[in-house]
């Protein structure tokens, strides 16, 4: 089909009353990507301290109906799942990504917890993944994919667990953009195409559906619950 | 999609005499609205948002050829391929050809409003493939064979009396006692019927309420996890998506996410928003293992640099739809095809051409609601009013009308014979309704005295009271 390629593409600059554009023209666009610059971004999340950029993330999550725990490091990660867990009558049966962070956590202290790691089977009651950044803004979680962190994890178990080191959490999206960058470009190279994750998740939330008369249901395809561990690491110290 | 714009107004008096639409367009009334105002209550920075927005958009489509080339690069990089469609028929062509050669026979769907646009299911089904919509709202109508009638809640013109009898109608191995009283029940039965369906399916579609040049991404935004689940789990994940949903660079589509949601559902950020590159990467322990986008003209890029031209920067908010007198009393179904509301009465003649959607931009009372909500500042009105022009020089509008509307301008444009035409009526009509104090017929005027009454005149006009009140109070204040 590069007949349509190029006929389409003929189309928009006959249209535009231009040719293709090249010289000066496309060098300030090329700069125009180089740069990135973010647009205006709200004050909201913009400019404030670590502690109160955790308390704003827990606000605003809890509006949209996550509910947050916050412990004192990674070591108090499993009393924290098997809590939540045993809190709500769930079952102690999870699938955890294979991330090296939630390796660091002392899973053996817990026997009772029954997990396996992996992507998701649709199966296990409960996934648990580590964000790889935190929107305070918003109240949003970044999950990145890869060979540590199926994508699946984060849509099909009825239960989602979240471990969020409070040191990834930035304001607004666009520091999250900047995190992203640094971790995944080349050297000497913007991200793009190959260099991006496959998948990169913001989370706002359990899922949910309004299309039945409005009414806000919870777990339309996805989780019903969706419950996030900030682990105050050093930063907070 | 089979077009049936051009019979709007028997549409539109069926939805009105509809009890069961009127019921559920009355609900409408109250959510997205409230919701929406407390959002960006809760913003400061909203207004300059959306000139920030707007901006982004005008800049990429006076660059589209540019941003549209660097897009596919960037995608061919991440190991994906991009397939140009100018027409729906082409478009439909690309996704029966991927799903023939992968032996595709179970297709999943996110919502796209493209694939109804290019008519996708019908498609698909004559040509053996079952596709199955996953969006709750999209499911429901899918299984009543109707087509949506808003571009972000399909099955807004249902209550939940209706989508419970057509649950009982389609989920027959399902016990016939069961209560479906509650949405929670009928939210729980979809959840559990479609879970099988993503297993099942060999291709995912989805749209896409972003493209981005920089990195080859396509974005979705949705509040279900359905859109994620469909791209997730088969084997080829195809985007949908038309030329100008490109923006420059993820910053870019950072700042019109935070007006899209709010303006949608009053959402800060929908629940899921996902940015897709690509197939799944070596190692990668999910994800499909091809990744294509078709990328839809369909006559966008002949309105780029016409008076149309901004209607291009629509992001599918749906929200000028709901701020809508008109969209509320006839719902979106009336409109006829794909895209209803306001954003509908523009892009529908402009994509299916003004001689079969003629009723459509004259469809509206010109309130500007639609304009003052629009998160990207679209002014639809003077877009509407564009194709009235049309409707007139291209006589498209019936005589009678044309005559009407070329003496009224003669009249207008002449105010000395307007002031005097007014006054004559003012008096003549006055006398007659003397009596009664209103009209309940005049000729010439029966669609108005069908459905209410015409108020008699006083007999002088409002610039004769004028005059007369402006000379007295000067020669009071002389006196």
């Amino acid at each position: 089909m590069s007949d349509a390629r190029e006929q389409i593409l003929g189309g928009v600059r006959r249209s535009l009353k231009r040719g293709a554009l090249e010289g000066e023209h496309a060098a300030a666009l090329e700069d125009r990507l180089r740069r990135h610059a973010p647009n205006l971004v709200p004050g909201r999340a913009f400019g404030i301290a670590p502690r109160q950029l955790v308390d704003l993330f827990e606000t605003q999550a809890s509006e949209v109906l996550a509910t947050v725990a916050r412990v004192r490091s990674l070591d108090a990660v499993p009393d924290a799942v098997a809590e939540y867990l045993a809190g709500r009558n769930l079952p102690p049966e999870m699938t955890m990504a294979p991330d090296p962070l939630l390796d660091r956590a002392p899973w053996g202290k817990r026997p009772l917890l029954k997990i396996r790691r992996g992507a998701a089977d649709g199966k296990e009651p409960a996934g648990v993944s580590a964000a790889f950044a935190a929107i305070a803004e918003t109240g949003t979680l970044m999950l990145t994919s890869g060979k540590d962190s199926p994508a699946t994890l984060n849509f099909l178990p009825d239960t989602h667990i979240v471990v969020l080191p409070a040191s990834r959490m930035v304001g607004p999206m666009e520091a999250a953009w900047a995190r992203l960058r640094h971790a995944f470009a080349p050297p000497d190279e913007d991200i793009g195409g190959s260099s991006m994750p496959r998948t990169i998740n913001f989370i706002t939330g359990p899922s949910r559906t309004g299309d039945i008369e409005q009414k806000i249901e919870m777990g339309a395809h996805g989780p019903r619950r969706l419950h996030i561990i900030v682990v105050e690491d050093e930063t907070l110290r | 999609m089979q077009s049936s714009s051009h019979a709007f107004k028997d549409n539109a008096h069926r939805a009105l005499n509809d009890p069961v639409l009127q019921q559920a367009l009355g609900i409408m009334k109250t959510g997205f609205l409230d919701k929406r105002l407390q959002a960006i209550g809760n913003l400061p920075e909203f207004e300059a948002l959306r000139d920030a927005a707007r901006d982004i958009k005008n800049h990429t489509l006076a660059n589209l050829d540019w941003y549209l080339e660097r897009y596919e690069s960037k995608v061919k990089e991440a190991g994906g391929q991009v397939h140009w469609a100018r027409t729906p028929a082409e478009a439909r062509a690309i996704v029966l050809g991927l799903c023939k050669r992968l032996g595709a026979r179970n297709v999943t769907k996110g919502k796209t409003m493209i694939a109804e646009e290019i008519g996708l299911n019908d498609y698909l089904a004559e040509n053996g493939i079952v596709a199955v919509e996953t969006d709750l709202g999209e499911y429901i109508i899918q299984i009543r064979n109707e087509a949506p009638s808003h571009i972000i809640a399909p099955a807004i013109h249902l209550t939940k009396e209706a989508v419970a009898d057509s649950f009982r109608a389609t989920h027959t191995e399902m016990d016939p006692a069961r209560s479906l009283v509650e949405p929670r029940a009928l939210v729980d039965e979809a959840r559990q019927v479609l879970r099988d369906k993503f297993f099942a399916a060999d291709v995912g579609v989805t749209g896409a309420n972003f493209l981005i040049a920089e990195t080859g991404s396509s974005v979705i935004v949705t509040n279900e996890g359905n859109g994620d689940l469909t791209q997730l789990l088969p084997r080829a994940h195809i985007v949908l998506a038309s030329l100008e949903k490109v923006v420059p660079t993820l910053e870019d589509a950072a700042t019109i996410l935070r007006v899209l949601a709010r303006s949608a559902t009053g959402q800060d950020m929908s629940a899921y928003t996902t940015f897709s590159t690509g197939p799944r990467r070596p190692g990668d322990l999910d994800g499909p293992s091809e990744y294509h986008v078709v990328l839809l003209d369909n006559g966008r890029s002949a309105l780029l640099g016409t008076e149309f031209h901004e209607i291009l920067r629509c992001i599918r908010c749906g929200a000028c739809m709901n701020h809508c007198p008109v969209y509320a009393a006839v719902g979106g179904h009336a409109y006829g095809w794909v895209y209803p509301g306001p954003m509908g009465a523009v892009l529908t003649p402009s994509l299916i051409g003004i001689e079969n959607a003629r009723d459509l931009p004259n469809a509206s009372t010109f309130c500007g609601r639609c304009e003052s909500v629009c998160p990207m500042r679209i002014p639809l009105p003077k877009l509407m009013r564009h194709y009235r022009e049309q409707d007139y020089e291209r006589k498209l509008a019936p005589r009678a009308m044309r005559w009407g509307i070329g003496l009224w301008a003669f009249v207008a444009k002449r105010p000395p014979l307007y002031h005097f035409l007014a006054a004559v009526a003012a008096q003549v009509l006055g006398l007659l309704g003397r009596k009664h104090g209103s009209f309940y017929n005049l000729p010439l005027a029966s669609a108005w005295t069908a459905t209410r009454e015409l108020p008699a005149p006083q007999g002088r006009t409002f610039q004769e009271l004028w005059y007369k009140r402006s000379r007295a109070t000067k020669s009071g204040a002389d006196r």
